[in-house]
């Protein structure tokens, strides 16, 4: 067990919403969806026609570099829809689903697999984009033998889920799944929990466990690895989600590929906020059903926590690795004088010119007004007041902006990744938008440098 | 609220996107959003946001300069009633001083804004709330009768030298309003500096003596002003700078509402009293026995440290880098005080100075933190 991280810098924003310890079925769904966009850099090669008929597990295309790795339907059904946007790009790939078959999978001896078999099962069963690689977030390449793996269990972010409930049904499972991992790192694989209570993780094996205290982005595994072992130039360290351990878990006891999504959905707009178990890219009505939301105002339907998510329509479909849906009230409206010190106070703030942290006891209601406009950089010392790694934010901004990669990279691009930069974009003044600009960063050095 | 609202939107829709005045929009939107926070959501990245931007702390800035900017305007009457030897009272003192420094204040902002507008018409951007501060600072650091037009062409030097042509709001090396006193310091030294135009007409009315206090010093004088007189701010100086005691007031609020640097505020007051001390102790002459706790109080520094060297746009940017640069400022401010008598007051030019050598400082900061991670680099490809 590590001696743990402490984190100081940061904020923990208390909304209103948080999913009650209730754990639903999701009513039926009768289309699913795989969306490309969800594996950041990820070009993708179609590999089913429109009007063909898949079964559950099989392949529906692959990273178009490396054919190896393929992701696989959730469900078995009839491929409805290719959906594309400007300049034909694939954005959503709609599966009716039906009652067919399963793509079943032999899968070894325990005893008898080693590294390369376990990364061939995970490849072939569409098990493999379940692992994630820094630096840049991208799918894992299968042909490195990482520095190490992380999970964390301890979700830090607004409205962020409760693992150690969340996964309370599959202990054997996620056990399994470690296992499994074990054999891809030559160390154990890293598991982050929360300090105070960390439940029945602390009974894993074959891990090594590193407890987590203090305020979001504490949660992040960029900053666990940034305080735990800071990944180094030319180094690779990949991080599973939590349930997506359960489900490699799962693919190993079955030989099935397992795509059990538990979500909780959250936010002020929803009327039940509960957990609710269902699939990868089901659609979004068959969560709200359950948990039902506020319909008389305009809201706003996100893939993911408030500071990181996606926007979605609200006929649209879950993403692949969030297990977290948040709704809250759009904030289309004006606020007179709203800009004077002191004004407004219910909403939440982390400067001092306002008087919120009074206020937020029951927790803070929030909608998705910009509260102003944006602005050149000015204020200066308040990026690093929520970021908690040893990296300078703003100079690292600036230097994705003009595309200096060699600065880049001397800053700290490699660990980092857009999400490290959801507060910094919340509690910015000039109303910067960190996240686009990290990611348009990344995707500069992905192309330039690779 | 409801019927200014539909007014405003009515007015600004010739101002829409394919309008005909599209291109003013920006102009439009300046005095929109000075109403009514605008109703836009957030489209990318995080989906709630702070409710702090840069107009409201912009205005902040505004507020914690009212005690400082009042009492100036009352110690302007204040000056000239004393020097006449009429009788006056408070509210006389107050009116004399509204004659002299309102129309400075309009002037500076009608100007100021109006090359702002031009600006962000030209470049298709919205209006950036900067000048709001830059446009009161500038006549409070004037002296008291200086001529209209000489602020108009300083504010107007100011602006599009020392901002625009970098680039706009926070792109600039300078500090604005330093630049326009800097500016009118060397065009027109007979307006700013000796000992006629401290007080209010003094030119026109016989045996004034409106010596500033380091102005005395510089030129070999006696001071007959006590500690307390310099702390309140009852001597002649330029308009809102003499009261280090509203000053004071001035930068706590600013570092209660975290919106000015609390380490440049004290790393400038902790360097300045170390020379000063420094100086004190060598005392070869009235200016270098002057003691350090005066140093603190007379003339620009209080002001100029806490309203002026703490501009974040032209300041050091790291929080290292801000402790030094803050002592820095103080320093150099003793320095030039001392040692330089044509410039009776060092801190206008210290921070002009710290000014130019803040992004040095923070490239020095900033390459610490390279270094450490290329050495991390270099020491993970020994071990493996």
């Amino acid at each position: 067990m590590s001696a743990g991280i402490r984190i100081h810098r940061g904020a923990s924003i208390n909304l209103k919403g948080q999913a009650e310890k209730i754990l639903s079925d999701a009513s039926p769904s009768k289309t699913f969806a795989l969306k490309p966009d969800n594996f950041f850099g990820t070009l993708p090669s179609l590999m089913v026609k429109e009007g063909e008929k898949i079964a559950e597990g099989a392949p529906v295309f692959h990273v178009k570099k490396d054919p190896r790795i393929v992701f696989v339907s959730p469900v078995s059904g009839l491929v409805k829809e290719v959906r594309r946007g400007a300049k034909r790009k694939i954005l959503k790939i709609i599966i009716e689903k039906d009652e067919g078959e399963k793509l079943s999978h032999k899968i070894p001896a325990f005893k008898s697999l080693d590294k390369k078999s376990v990364t061939d099962i995970l490849l072939k069963t569409g098990a493999w984009p379940f692992i994630k690689q820094r630096p840049y977030g991208v799918m894992a390449d299968p042909d490195v033998i990482p520095k190490s793996i992380y999970i964390s269990t301890y979700a830090s972010a607004p409205l962020d889920v409760d693992f150690e409930f969340l996964l309370k049904n599959h202990k054997e499972d996620f056990q399994k799944g470690i296992d499994v991992l074990n054999f891809l790192v030559d160390d154990p694989v890293s598991l982050s929990v929360d300090a105070t209570f960390s439940g029945f993780f602390q009974n894993i094996k074959g891990v090594d466990l590193l407890p987590i205290k203090g305020p979001h982005p504490a949660g992040n595994v960029s900053v666990q690895i940034h305080k735990n072992n800071p990944l180094n130039m030319g180094e690779k360290v990949w991080e599973v989600r939590p349930e997506d351990v359960v489900n490699i878990g799962k693919l190993f006891s079955s030989g099935q590929f397992s795509a059990q999504r538990t979500v909780a959905v959250a936010g002020e707009s929803v009327l039940q906020p509960q957990y609710v178990k269902t699939t990868i890219g089901a659609q979004i009505s068959s969560i709200t059903d359950i948990s039902g939301f506020d319909n008389t105002q305009q809201n706003r339907f996100i893939n993911g926590d408030v500071l990181t998510g996606k926007a979605e329509a609200s006929d649209g479909h879950l993403d692949f690795y969030n297990n977290l849906f948040t709704i809250i009230p759009e904030g289309n409206h004006y606020r007179m004088f709203g800009w004077l010190p002191f004004m407004d106070n219910k909403i939440p703030s982390l400067s001092k010119t306002s008087l919120s942290w009074l206020m937020g006891n029951q927790g803070y209601s929030v909608d998705t007004n910009m509260n102003g406009e944006e602005r050149a950089f000015v204020v200066t010392g308040e990026m690093e007041k929520v970021f908690p790694m040893d990296i300078y934010p703003m100079q690292l901004l600036k230097a994705c902006m003009a595309g200096d990669i060699e600065k880049m990279e001397a800053l700290g691009i490699y660990e980092v990744i857009p999400e490290d930069f959801g507060l910094i974009d919340y509690a910015n003044t000039s109303k910067i938008e960190a996240q686009e600009i990290i990611r348009e960063g990344i995707e500069l050095m992905i192309k330039e440098v690779g | 609220m409801s019927f200014l609202r539909r007014k405003l939107d009515e007015l600004k829709r010739p101002f829409a996107k394919g309008q005909k005045w599209e291109k003013y929009a920006p102009a439009i939107n300046a005095f929109d959003t000075f109403l009514f926070v605008p109703n836009h959501t957030t489209h990318t990245g995080a989906h709630i946001r702070d409710a702090v931007d840069l107009k409201r702390t912009m205005v902040t800035v505004i507020i914690a300069l009212m005690p400082a900017l009042i009492y100036g305007i009352y110690n302007t009457g204040y000056q000239y009633y004393t020097q006449t030897g009429e009788a006056f009272t408070f509210l006389d003192a107050f009116i004399h001083g509204s004659w002299k420094i309102v129309p400075m204040i309009i002037v500076s902002y009608v100007v100021g804004l109006t090359i702002e507008f031009i600006f962000a018409v030209y470049r298709g951007h919205e209006v950036n709330e900067g000048y709001l501060v830059t446009g009161l600072l500038i006549p409070m650091i004037m002296p008291v009768d200086i001529p209209l037009w000489m602020v108009a062409i300083s504010v107007a030097f100011a602006v599009l030298i020392a901002k625009e042509a970098f680039g706009g709001t926070g792109m600039n090396i300078l500090n604005p309003a330093l630049t326009a006193r800097a500016f009118a310091f060397f065009a027109y030294p007979t307006y700013m500096s000796g000992n006629k135009v401290w007080v209010s007409e003094a030119s026109t009315i016989d045996g004034v003596s409106g010596e500033t206090i380091l102005g005395t010093l510089a030129a070999g004088g006696n001071v007959n002003y006590s500690f307390f007189e310099m702390f309140q701010g009852s001597i002649p100086g330029s308009i809102a700078e003499t009261s280090a005691l509203f000053v004071v007031i001035g930068a706590l609020i600013l570092i209660a509402t975290g919106v000015g640097s609390w380490r440049i505020m004290i790393g400038s007051v902790l360097g300045a009293a170390f020379v000063g001390f420094l100086f004190n102790l060598w005392g070869a002459n009235a200016l270098m026995s002057f003691s350090w706790v005066n140093h603190l109080v007379v003339g620009g520094f209080a002001f100029g440290v806490v309203f002026m060297a703490t501009d974040p746009v032209s300041a050091a940017q790291t929080n290292k880098g801000k402790w030094v640069y803050g002592i820095l400022v103080g320093v150099f401010c003793i320095l030039i005080r001392v040692f330089n008598p044509a410039y009776p007051e060092g801190v206008m030019l210290a921070i002009l100075l710290m000014n130019v050598f803040a992004p040095t400082i923070d490239h020095y900061v900033v390459q610490g933190n390279i270094s450490k991670r290329k050495k991390r680099w270099a020491n993970a490809l020994k071990t493996t």
